[in-house]
């Protein structure tokens, strides 16, 4: 499903921290959000995803207007998203972390839950499978049982993707998902994305890692300053005067330089 | 407060399942964790009742009981979800109250039950809503006010309550439904095999709880509200019901004190009560409902021991409670449970 960001705003004391900015997602590409640190684009994404009420603008999925709905509403039409803060369960294993990922899938109503009915458990079984299944695919399938406290910041970020994509969710929003890895781990990720938007999933991603954006992205957004500076694809923004002065700087054009050659 | 646990749910209980999980499917236990949490209850109200004495005991035990299946109630609040309550002794007392105030109206005791029962949860969902808005220490706040207010209805209005005083409660003894079965047990003994019973059933319905969908999802909120929300878990929903089944447990047990004892005042409803449920499940631990059994155990009999020192009785268990808080803060079964992990791995 795309995603549509129309005009969208919130100011805090006055501070326009994302003013009047719009986009749209489309299936099966990762559009990606990048800026430097304070450009608002994880606010925009606490927007986006009803953890905020935005006070300007609409979000529509495939044109229907979603916005100012509750974070598990949008769940519900197929939003998910990963925390740049890390959002994790530490008292669960990775396993029921990302069991509870199945919730809107679990069909099982209050009464059997508490009575530990039949119904109850073959659901549990089946947000089981499914939740392993995320885990194998983010390469976490040998951690199942640890305990989320006990994970790496690299490991706990590729646990909320697979808490977020074992939801069914049609569009994904992840918040700097390779923070933290090693340069392999940000390989695996980055191949990760990639197999979720070929499935035909709205990707939204926000980055700094430049050879990640400029590899994987069909799509990108540049915030500065709360407002959308520039809008493109990776070649457009790769020499855009504006992104480099803004963002990029000489160090960032050189590694989407590598990243264009390698 | 235990809000900041990092152990999951019922603890020695959790371990075995790992424990299995990690051996690969094949050693699936044959008994779901609910069922095998009620066999091991009902192998320590059989053990108590081997070893007790005299009647004294019995009322001790049948005390311990009731007011761990109150406490198992506080385990589902704050253990799982997080939500802290000092006002749940108010949910007791209408369980209790209506137990002794219906009969007299002509309502057969387990009716009265059931009626306590109902009213201590449909105010639980009323009240919910608006007050389940509130988090940490506000809430608790917004609780204690809600416990006081139900505690000054129960004392001032002495035409229905019997006042300060407290009254008499008449109607159903244990001893009746056990004659049933033809045996013949003193009404101490009834009585403590029924608590047993129902303490042992609440803490079943608890661990099945949070192994289930419903359970997860609680304890989602407990860690990350907004992670939990953006999965598409309906928090205020998930924390009205939590709030609503604590506040059955509660009333299932004032009503249980009521009978057991045959009187009660507005204490059971007290502000005093609220903390001491509370304390009972920090203190053995609000992550687990064996938590719930241990710190009942400790503050119902440990003031029976300690009444031969008399003056110092309050000094030892205050005490017990701060050394306990200092050095295992998640509460006693929690940190029992780690030692024993750590001694196996």
């Amino acid at each position: 499903m795309s995603l549509e960001i129309d005009g969208i705003g919130i100011a805090f004391g006055g501070i326009k921290a994302v003013d009047d900015v719009s986009f749209t997602a489309k299936p099966g590409e990762v559009t990606s959000i990048i800026g430097p640190n304070g450009a608002g684009k994880t606010t925009l994404f606490n927007l986006v995803s009803g953890v905020y009420t935005a006070s300007a603008g609409r979000v529509r999925i495939d044109g229907q207007d979603v916005t100012g709905l509750p974070a598990h509403a949008l769940a519900r039409r197929g939003m998910a998203r990963t925390f740049q803060n890390l959002q994790v369960f530490p008292q669960m294993s990775a396993l029921d972390n990302v069991m509870t990922g199945c919730h809107m899938q679990e069909k099982s109503n209050l009464l059997a839950d508490l009575l530990g009915l039949g119904s109850a458990r073959r659901e549990t079984q089946k947000s089981r499978a499914s939740a392993m299944a995320a885990l194998a695919r983010a390469g976490l399938a040998e951690l199942a049982h640890r305990p989320a406290s006990e994970m790496s910041y690299g490991q706990l970020k590729r646990l909320e993707i697979a808490r977020a994509l074992v939801t069914g969710c049609t569009i994904l929003l992840l918040d700097e998902p390779a923070a933290g890895c090693n340069a392999v781990e940000t390989r695996e990720v980055d191949d990760l994305i990639h197999a979720i938007a070929a499935e035909g999933k709205t990707v939204v991603l926000i980055e700094h890692d430049m050879r990640m954006v400029m590899r994987i992205s069909s799509h990108i957004v540049v915030l500065d300053q709360g407002r959308k500076i520039a809008e493109g694809g990776p070649e457009e923004i790769r020499q855009n005067p504006h992104v480099i002065a803004a963002y990029l700087g000489a160090h960032g054009a050189a590694e989407a330089e590598a990243a264009a050659h390698a | 407060m235990a809000g900041q646990g990092t152990t999951t749910d019922a603890a020695p209980a959790d371990t075995g399942r790992h424990a299995y999980l990690k051996n690969g499917e094949a050693r699936r236990p044959r008994i779901g964790p609910g069922l095998r949490t009620f066999l091991i209850f009902a192998v320590l109200v059989g053990l108590g009742a081997l070893i007790f004495p005299s009647s004294y005991f019995y009322r001790v035990g049948t005390l311990v009981w009731i007011n761990t299946l109150a406490v198992t109630g506080i385990v589902v609040l704050l253990g799982y979800v997080g939500l802290v309550s000092l006002g749940h002794a108010g949910f007791f007392a209408i369980g209790a109250y209506a137990t002794a105030i219906l009969p007299s109206y002509g309502i057969p005791s387990p009716l009265a039950m059931l009626a306590g029962v109902g009213m201590a949860g449909g105010l639980a969902l009323i009240v919910g809503r608006p007050i389940l808005k509130l988090s940490g220490y506000y809430l608790a706040i917004a609780t204690l006010g809600l416990g006081m207010l139900i505690w000054m209805v129960l004392s001032k209005e002495a035409w229905l309550t019997g006042g300060p005083d407290g009254m008499v409660v008449s109607g159903m003894n244990a001893r009746n439904l056990f004659k049933l079965v033809g045996l013949k047990l003193k009404s101490a003994e009834a009585w403590y095999w029924v608590a047993g019973f129902a303490a042992a059933t609440g803490a079943a319905i608890a661990v099945n709880l949070a192994r289930s969908p419903s359970g997860r999802a609680l304890r989602a909120i407990h860690d990350s509200d907004v992670a939990a929300r953006s999965l598409g878990v309906d928090v205020a929903r998930a924390k009205s019901r939590a709030f609503v089944i604590s506040a059955i447990y509660a009333a299932v047990a004032g009503a249980l004190l009521a009978l057991a004892n045959g009187y009660i005042t507005p204490e059971t409803g007290g502000f005093m009560h609220s903390v001491e449920m509370v304390t009972m499940a920090v203190l053995g631990g609000a992550t687990s409902v064996f938590g719930a059994l241990v710190g009942a155990l400790i503050l119902t009999a440990l003031p029976q021991v300690l009444t031969v020192f008399a003056d110092y009785e309050h000094m030892v268990l205050g005490g017990i409670m701060v050394v306990t808080m200092i050095a295992m803060r998640r509460g006693l079964v929690p940190f029992i449970a780690d030692l024993w992990n750590r001694r196996k791995s």
